[in-house]
């Protein structure tokens, strides 16, 4: 049954706290440079507007900021916990950009709140607006540093494995801080928290045009967050093509399961809008073959010929890879080197797997028993099998599937939701310009929809990345179930119970004070 | 040079502890909300005052856990992983403190004020207390087992497993680590007390404080010489760094103080300082106490932790099997990445001062009513 077993558990916990904690960063992030960009306005002109402009939404950015940092331990400290195979099997990589982000991102973050909340009349002007810079640039660093230790599972690099130690080793530091993925992802993930704070902004302001209050600083205010978002959000579709690159070349599975594709071809096209037939997904799940077989994969698609092709390898002609292909193999790809080689089965993979496992094995009794050359066959045999390592712990071919549903259909909610916030920013802008902002209901009423939306889309992207590289931890490398602590699932259980009661009472907690805040207005400060 | 690293590193993630430790004044100054702060304007104060600097001693634990993982995963992935309920608890402590500075005084914070106040007194009490016991279990181990190459056993690769369910809560029951946990909240709570002597600006807060440090600096400075005597006559456990042979050796923690110096020097340093602290407190204006005392409960603290590592010792002890316990050697990061975070280490002194210039900028003027009412000001 799913959710009985500790590894489902351990990852529900883990999605659970992830996901919450998202709900409040991307605001914090997104809402802090919009506030600098306010203050500097205030410094500049000297018009206290700016300064009751900027210190309104600060009371936002405050309520958000408390909850982010309360679920951001716990996400630290999870990987220990819940995950102790892992904290070994790669702490020397991982732990480094987690030490880097309290050093150089965490402490400047929260060193320069205090100033930004309580230096009002303790620093000069000057002072202040620089100490509420560098809090938007420290959560911005911390967003870095996070994304490069979560792209380095996606896509390891710049490591050796160590059989004396039994775990990964760093080799080379930069390898992993500049990953184009971590680039990429960090830039996909920040202007996404952009785009949050915009939409938010331009919601809340709009709800006071509809209530026909703070019509001056509520415009303003659109027309800030409007420009800074679609910038934000024409560079966040621009790098979520760099995104949707680098999955195509580094993680096919996820791709496939993002397309739903089942078997892949010369030239494939891209499902613009369809919907699954989950049969053939719950055939795949049941071990039932020949219901695999016969069942369709989609119930209805309206496809753009060759454009999967396009975006995955920028040849309308490429083959991409199904879930089948990865699963049998024997088609042609280019490997890390450039060459063409033709794509191991996934049973290949498997025994290749196991051969590195059980060389690791052999190699460490071949130590311990003076037995040099022994040990040195054996590293060989390591080496040469290492980047299969994690498939020697999977058995079947439904091991490797993420959530096909799930996934295909995340993807398309946040795909539709980004094409609808170029609009959305594009119609604000005009509307503005036009000086119809505040009489137009039917917009002030879209724009207070968006907020909602823009969280939906937010959760979406996360789903796509992290419920689509099942069931990697570590790209090829281990597995979710080869991760956990030893720990028993009736108490990963009881602290899911645990969360999530304390998660809901918060969440509750701060959306009330958050209505209040807002009910209140600026007209408070 | 690995030699070097893997005590650097020790150095470092014992000075974050020993700085939480110092820091932890939020959390004792927390625990003075039922009992000593009475009224609404007390509690406001009080809350405030300390509101201002929780993010720092929060940033601490964060970034001590990050060190932690990055230069001692085995560690990380062991005490963790093992003593699950223990660290989940701590977090639990600290989650509800996270909301509850910036929530407690909000129209529609649903639970209530006094709920967030009872929620900051749990965090200053038990989040200080068992941040303590889990500082013991450095001196009496933990029961785990602890294989890395398990990983090779494909049906249950897990390499660390605790040997009973308790899972660390345990460790709560052992004597010498509950000790540690009340030692470490009555350092917390006499700093909290000489805190809000030195910041809040109201005569009846400072005559309740000034009174009750009295109590709880001396309860504190007892029972810490008690902890070491406790410490000193305990048996450690000896590393041999080139088999990785452990054994154990009688008075290993007081040896190690005697053998390696400095940290019996700083740890006679640190003790003057507090004892000059606390008696400028009562003696004289008290003006500096806060700085003295803190500085005093740092180094003893740093010399302690450097105590339960250094000298070829076994810093997380097996229980079950005393040689798969942790030392230095056997779980740190390698090289490389040892090395790559000395690096890092190197802007630690620019983030000191910063944080001490912040720090000046907000605590130059004690806090008063007055203030909080003030237009500018963001009240908790």
């Amino acid at each position: 049954m799913f959710l009985t077993t500790l590894t489902d558990l351990s990852r529900l916990q883990f999605a659970l706290t992830a996901m919450f904690h998202w709900i409040f960063v991307p605001l914090t992030i997104g809402l802090g440079f919009i506030i600098a960009i306010m203050e500097t306005y205030y410094v500049r002109s000297g018009k206290d507007f700016w300064k009751r402009t900027a210190k309104f939404w600060m009371k936002v950015f405050a309520v958000n900021f408390a909850i982010g940092i309360a679920t951001g331990i716990i996400l630290e400290f999870q990987f220990g916990t819940n995950w102790s195979n892992y904290a070994w099997f790669v702490g020397d990589i991982f732990g480094a950009p987690l030490a880097i982000e309290g050093i150089v991102a965490f402490f400047m973050e929260s060193t320069f709140f205090a100033i930004m909340f309580f230096g009002w009349d303790k620093v000069s002007k000057n002072t202040h607006l620089t100490s509420t810079w560098l809090v938007a640039i420290g959560s911005a660093l911390s967003a870095y540093w996070i994304l490069v230790a979560n792209a380095w599972m996606q896509y390891p690099a710049g490591m050796e494995f160590n059989p004396d130690t039994a775990r990964n080793e760093m080799v080379d530091f930069w390898a992993v801080a500049t990953s184009p993925v971590a680039v990429n992802k960090f830039f996909h993930t920040i202007l996404n928290a952009f785009v949050l704070g915009a939409v938010v902004v331009v919601g809340i302001s709009s709800w006071y045009l509809k209530k026909k209050r703070e019509e001056e600083f509520s415009r303003k205010s659109i027309k800030i967050a409007a420009i800074f978002g679609l910038v934000s959000i024409v560079l966040l579709i621009y790098t979520g093509d760099g995104s949707a690159y680098q999955v195509a070349q580094k993680q096919p599975m996820k791709l496939a399961a993002m397309e739903g594709l089942y078997d892949g071809q010369n030239g494939t096209p891209l499902v613009a809008i369809g919907m699954l037939n989950n049969k053939k997904f719950k055939a795949l799940r049941d071990n039932d073959s020949l219901g695999f077989e016969l069942e369709k994969p989609y119930l209805f698609q309206i496809s753009v010929p060759k454009a999967l092709s396009f975006l995955g390898y920028r040849d309308i002609n490429a083959f991409v890879p199904g879930i089948n292909d990865l699963i049998k193999g024997g088609y042609k790809y280019k490997d890390s080197t450039g060459n063409y080689a033709i794509a191991q089965s996934l049973e290949e993979k498997i025994i290749s797997g196991r051969i590195a496992i059980n060389a690791l094995a052999s190699y460490n009794k071949a130590i311990k028993a003076g037995d040099d050359e022994g040990a040195s066959t054996s590293k060989k045999d390591l080496r040469d099998n290492f980047h299969n390592f994690g498939y020697g712990y999977l058995k079947e071919s439904k091991d490797i599937v993420p959530n096909v549903p799930l996934v295909f259909y995340s993807f398309r909610i946040m795909v539709i939701l980004g094409g609808y916030f170029l609009l959305f920013f594009i119609v604000t802008l005009w509307l503005e310009q036009k000086e119809k902002i505040g009489r137009c209901k039917w917009y002030q009423i879209i724009a207070i929809i968006s907020i909602p939306l823009v969280y939906i889309c937010s959760q979406a992207g996360w789903i796509v990345a992290e419920a689509g590289r099942q069931p990697w931890t570590i790209q090829d490398l281990l597995p979710v179930q080869a991760s956990v602590s030893g720990v028993s699932s009736s108490a990963v259980l009881t602290t899911i119970i645990l969360f999530f009661i304390l998660f809901s009472v918060l969440l509750a907690a701060e959306l009330s004070i958050l209505f209040k805040v807002i009910h209140k207005g600026p007209a408070s400060n | 040079m690995i030699y070097f690293l893997q005590h650097y590193w020790w150095t470092i993630v014992s000075l974050l502890g020993a700085l939480l430790v110092a820091l932890m004044f939020v959390q004792g100054g927390q625990s003075l909300l039922l009992g000593t702060a009475r009224n609404k304007e007390e509690k406001m104060l009080l809350v405030n005052a300390l509101g201002h600097k929780w993010e720092l001693t929060f940033t601490t634990l964060v970034t001590f856990g990050g060190a932690v993982f990055a230069s001692f995963p085995l560690y990380y992935s062991t005490s963790f992983g093992g003593a699950y309920w223990l660290w989940i608890v701590i977090l639990f402590l600290f989650v509800i403190q996270a909301v509850s500075y910036e929530y407690r005084s909000k129209k529609g914070n649903i639970l209530g004020y006094r709920t967030y106040e009872i929620f900051l007194f749990l965090n200053g009490m038990f989040g200080s207390m068992l941040i303590g016991v889990a500082v013991g279990t450095f001196f009496t181990g933990g029961s785990f087992v602890m294989d890395k190459m398990s990983i090779t056993e494909t049906f249950k690769p897990t390499i660390s497993y605790w040997t009973n369910s308790w899972h660390g809560l345990e460790a709560i029951a052992v004597p010498f680590n509950l000790l540690m946990g009340i030692v470490v909240f009555l350092a917390a709570r006499t700093l909290g007390l000489l805190y809000v002597i030195m910041q809040i600006d109201s005569e009846t807060l400072k005559v309740k404080c000034k009174s009750q440090v009295k109590v709880t600096g001396v309860a504190f400075v007892i029972l810490f010489v008690i902890l070491l005597a406790a410490l000193f006559t305990r048996t450690g456990y000896s590393v041999n760094p080139e088999s990785g042979f452990i054994a154990p050796v009688q008075y290993k923690y007081f040896h190690n103080m005697v053998d390696t110096v400095w940290p019996g020097i700083m740890l006679l340093t640190g003790t003057v300082l507090v004892l000059w602290g606390l008696g400028t407190n009562n003696f004289s204006s008290g003006k500096n106490s806060f700085y003295i005392t803190a500085g005093g409960i740092v180094l003893a603290v740093w010399s302690i932790l450097l105590c339960a590592a250094f000298n070829n010792t076994a810093y997380f002890v097996s229980n079950y099997d005393i040689q798969e316990s942790l030392t230095l050697y056997n779980s740190s990061s390698s090289l490389f990445t040892l090395k790559v975070m000395a690096y890092v280490s190197l802007l630690i002194p620019a983030v000191v001062v910063y944080i001490a210039y912040v720090w000046r900028a907000l605590t130059r003027k004690q806090i008063s009513s007055e203030d909080l009412n003030s237009q500018d000001s963001h009240k908790y």
